[in-house]
């Protein structure tokens, strides 16, 4: 199975490279990416750097293209296309249907993958993909358990399957929540941010410390209570019968107890969330995955990598891949 | 100018009870100014044997009604059933359209008329394009698009699309495999008694400090505002929108249809309608952020034309 490394800047690409990724994605430095956060992301030219040197070791670039493009002004969006097919990208990770459509028929020769921003969740979504454009892998939303994706990995092969297996996890299908521009204005699809830290506000009362996004309490945290961040899908809420974390507890991903499962189960992949993320996570996560993928390609004993102290809430989840509240 | 805008009265998104649910419909047929009706699960496939042996009887009334009917898929499809559910009312041959709320109904409708649902993503102008060209009529865009995007798919929409914008009611903003209703009562997913069905119009979601938020359906995450585009019709038809989807919510629908209907028509003035809607539905604010690029529970007053 690849291992597949997050990079939000030219320095976390090195690091994950050496640390041993097969493959690390990125994006360009505008919204046509789904982590559209500033100070991330790269230039055209440290594009083309960070795959001469990623190509140099052995590794691959992605080039994640995958939010949807605004009406009326798609350029950008083709653009970041010819750019990345231009800078030697190994593949293109791509969401939008006009968007696949223009890749498909410009770049004919293209690797093309489906982002998991097009929630392509089962087998006939993704033969669509395949058929229509031709796309070599699909990345598969967080909701499926381990059982659906090896269904899916079985009936959509030859495509391949890349799942996540570690980092903040979406509880909602991907690329079909509008929870974050509800209360901002600014959403994954359109502007390539969630819950954004320009619309997060915390204040200081007597009972404790408030989070809000966008004027709306996200959380409320009594005196020494640990204080996340106010993702809006991980807040805690009021409901009839309720009061609590209505959505999902503020649990961080990590599947790597899983991997030898998804390996069962056909997976071509594996990736790892947090483009966001500093170059001591990235460095940590990767390292850790790569010794666990080793041990158990060479059938040595299988020791699960225990990074919580990495994750970004405080427990981690095996997601939906373990389905306990099916 | 405003005459050739339609009425499309939206699935309903919410538990029904099975009979309450027929006889909406059949008052729809009967008295509502609706061009075009949407009905099926959209929701959870769970809910689906319910409204099955009903929905030979509403079709049937709607189109002997003059009513357009589309059918409409599931928004979320992970399941085998949910998969052979939707291939079977993708891949049927009759006359009624079906409107695909998910990619995998894309496939088995190429080539026949059909609808895109608000559940698939089309952004852009390309998208729309490229979908019409595999045989979609009829386009109801996703509600968080702002005005200016709008505007530029309704341009350019080929021929023979129709566009149309989510008008009225809550907002579907969000959709998952997981059931927060049933996690909310402290259940499993396929042991959950149907809780949602407790909740007709939504369970209301609250903020920590008591404000009102968002509304769950089932794996449905809505707004807890009802979008309210009456203000904004006049502009939408002169974009080139062809119809206004109303969803249905627990209030008088023929009503709400009645006051579009006369605003569309200029029978009456917006800001009117908006009162007389706020009658009708007084249960939640209404919300248009998203029309004006704001966030979407906003509410941004129309400025004169």
């Amino acid at each position: 199975m690849e291992l597949i490394c997050p990079a939000g800047t030219p320095a976390a690409l090195r690091v994950a490279v050496d640390a041993g990724a097969d493959a690390v994605y990125c994006g360009y430095a505008d919204e046509t990416n789904a982590r559209n956060f500033p100070g991330l992301n790269f230039s055209r030219a440290e594009m083309r750097e960070g795959v001469a040197y990623a190509h140099r070791r052995g590794a691959k670039v992605l080039v994640a293209v995958n939010t949807f493009p605004r009406a009326g002004a798609v350029g950008p969006w083709r653009r970041a296309v010819d750019d990345a097919v231009q800078a030697g990208a190994d593949a293109l990770i791509l969401a939008d249907i006009g968007l696949l459509d223009y890749a498909a028929r410009t770049h004919p020769g293209q690797r093309l993958h489906v982002s998991v921003q097009a929630a392509a969740a089962n087998p006939d979504s993704v033969r669509f993909y395949v058929e229509a454009f031709g796309v070599k892998r699909v990345v598969l939303p967080r909701v499926l358990t381990v059982a659906e994706i090896a269904a899916v990995a079985r009936a959509v092969a030859p495509c391949e399957t890349e799942v996540f297996v570690f980092g903040g996890l979406c509880v909602m299908a991907e690329g079909r929540c509008s929870l974050s521009s509800y209360a901002t204005g600014q959403s994954p699809n359109m502007n390539g941010v969630c819950s954004p830290a320009s619309h997060v506000a915390y204040r200081e009362r007597a009972d404790g410390l408030v989070s809000r996004l966008g004027g709306f309490t996200i959380n409320t945290f009594g005196r020494g209570e640990a204080a996340g961040y106010p993702t809006l899908c991980k807040g805690r809420f009021r409901t009839g019968p309720a009061t609590g974390y209505l959505f999902e507890d503020p649990v961080s991903l990590d599947a790597a107890a899983l991997l030898p499962a998804l390996r069962e189960a056909g997976v071509a992949a594996l990736k790892i969330e947090g483009r966001q993320r500093g170059r001591a996570y990235v460095e940590g996560v990767v390292r850790a995955f790569r010794e666990a993928l080793s041990a158990l390609e060479e059938g040595r004993p299988f020791v699960s990598p225990g990074l919580l102290s990495l994750t970004e809430g405080q427990s981690t989840t095996q997601g939906a891949y373990r389905k306990a509240w099916r | 100018m405003s005459a050739a805008v339609g009425l499309t009265l939206g699935p309903v998104l919410f538990h029904w009870d099975a009979e309450a649910w027929r006889d909406f419909h059949f008052r729809i047929a009967d008295e509502a100014p609706v061009d075009t009706v949407a009905v099926g699960e959209v929701v959870c496939s769970k809910r689906l044997p319910f409204l099955a042996d009903h929905l030979p009887a509403v079709v049937g009334r709607l189109e002997a009604a003059g009513k357009r009917v589309l059918l409409s898929s599931l928004a979320l499809v992970t399941q085998e059933r949910e998969r052979r559910w939707t291939a079977e009312l993708a891949s049927g041959s009759g006359p009624t359209m079906v409107e695909a709320n998910d990619v995998s109904a894309l496939a088995p409708l190429a080539g026949r008329p059909h609808a895109i649902g608000p559940f698939v993503n089309v952004y852009n102008e390309a998208t729309a394009a490229w979908l019409a060209a595999r045989g979609a009529r009829r386009l109801c865009l996703p509600p968080e698009l702002p005005a200016a995007s709008i505007a530029a798919i309704a341009a350019a929409a080929p021929p023979g699309l129709a566009v149309e914008v989510f008008a009225f009611g809550r907002v579907p903003l969000a959709i998952s495999a997981r059931c927060y209703h049933a996690r909310a009562h402290g259940l499993a997913k396929d042991n959950c008694r149907f809780v949602c069905a407790r909740d007709p119009d939504g369970m209301t979601v609250d903020t920590l400090d008591g404000e009102r938020f968002l509304a769950v359906n089932g794996l449905q995450t809505l707004s807890h505002g009802c979008a309210n585009l009456i203000e904004d019709a006049p502009r939408l038809a002169r974009m080139g929108v062809a119809a206004l989807r109303l969803s249905p919510q627990r209030c008088d629908m023929v009503a709400v249809a009645r006051t579009f209907r006369a605003v569309l028509d200029g029978r009456m003035e917006p800001a009117e309608g908006r009162a007389a809607l706020a009658r009708l539905y007084p249960a939640a604010p209404f919300v248009n952020g998203f029309l004006h690029g704001r966030p979407g529970a906003e509410y941004v007053a129309a400025t004169a034309p």
